[in-house]
């Protein structure tokens, strides 16, 4: 029957452990940036906060937004658009930083 | 409204679970055309801070890193409210869904508060957008992005009121999930907003 597949579909709930947990994780890590934007590494400060920030979003789309129990079709729907958010950042700054007459 | 029938299967033009799924599947591609309308401003964030990594630096000093840092601690705490809720209503627990909703509606509209008196701070030192090019990012960059804060709230709002009147339950609670699934893209964005704007190194 359609509205017991239904139930089945939706069986995993995160218990709210588990999301204090992540919760929890968050903070430090936010404590981590703020506290590293005061220590100086050069031009590897911003690849560590990208870093953490990109921690800290996978935890929130892993966990909050479900992702992790996700089917397959579900991921590349929220993997594909990051590409071309890749594409899009990349393509700009290659192109602006490689023309030799700069506008 | 055609969305009362979705509560009976039969009498509906789908079942409910491809119903679920392509609701979900429809919101996982929004939130994809949002990333990539963010993604032009980041676009331009990069290589304007890799132009002029002296004058972002200078600059981003006039930012308060007290109030962004409160409201992203404001902003992650009300993703976690929202996820519980999501949690209790498939639970079947419509008070505590209720309440959990509520309270991520307080805390948006606490991080519209702290986001005012920012707003308004930067104004009476005759900072605005124009001021320069940092400045405009910040502007719209943060300004796009309480733009999302608001309809996020306005989402919630009726969420929370449907909720209260019993409209979602262990079985039904699709809006919620959703509402849910665009309120963590809000926070999502925030999380590089932060580093970006407040804390350049």
């Amino acid at each position: 029957m359609a509205s017991h597949s239904h139930s089945e579909k939706h069986a995993h709930i995160t218990t709210y452990k588990t999301y204090l947990i992540v919760w929890a994780a968050l903070m430090v890590l936010t404590v981590i940036t703020v506290y590293v934007s005061y220590v100086d590494f050069g031009t590897m400060n911003v690849v560590i906060a990208m870093a953490v920030a990109s921690l800290k979003a996978a935890l929130v789309a892993l966990f909050f937004m479900h992702l992790k129990f996700e089917d397959s079709i579900t991921w590349v729907f929220a993997i594909f658009p990051l590409g071309l958010l890749f594409l899009l950042i990349t393509m700009t700054f290659v192109d602006t930083f490689t023309r030799v007459v700069v506008p | 409204m055609a969305e009362a029938d979705i509560e009976q299967p039969h009498g509906h033009h789908m079942d409910p679970a491809t119903e679920y799924s392509s609701s979900k599947l429809g919101m996982w591609l929004f939130l994809g055309t949002e990333i990539l309308l963010f993604g032009g401003l980041f676009a331009a964030y990069a290589i304007f801070h890799a132009r002029f990594p002296e004058m972002f630096y200078e600059q981003h000093l006039e930012l308060n890193r007290t109030m962004g840092a409160i409201n992203t601690c404001v902003l992650i705490f009300s993703s976690l409210t929202m996820a519980m809720g999501v949690s209790a209503i498939k639970l079947g627990r419509q008070k505590t869904a209720a309440i959990l909703i509520l309270i991520t509606i307080i805390c948006g509209l606490t991080f519209g508060v702290i986001k005012y008196f920012e707003y308004s701070a930067k104004f009476s030192h005759h900072i605005y957008p124009d001021t320069s090019i940092f400045f405009s990012l910040y502007f719209l960059m943060t300004g796009l992005h309480m733009i999302h804060v608001f309809i996020g709230l306005g989402i919630l709002a009726v969420v929370f009121v449907l909720t209260l009147k019993g409209k979602f339950d262990a079985k039904y609670n699709t809006p919620i999930e959703m509402g849910g699934l665009y309120w963590h893209l809000v926070d999502l964005i925030w999380i590089y907003l932060f580093p970006l704007l407040y804390l350049i190194g």
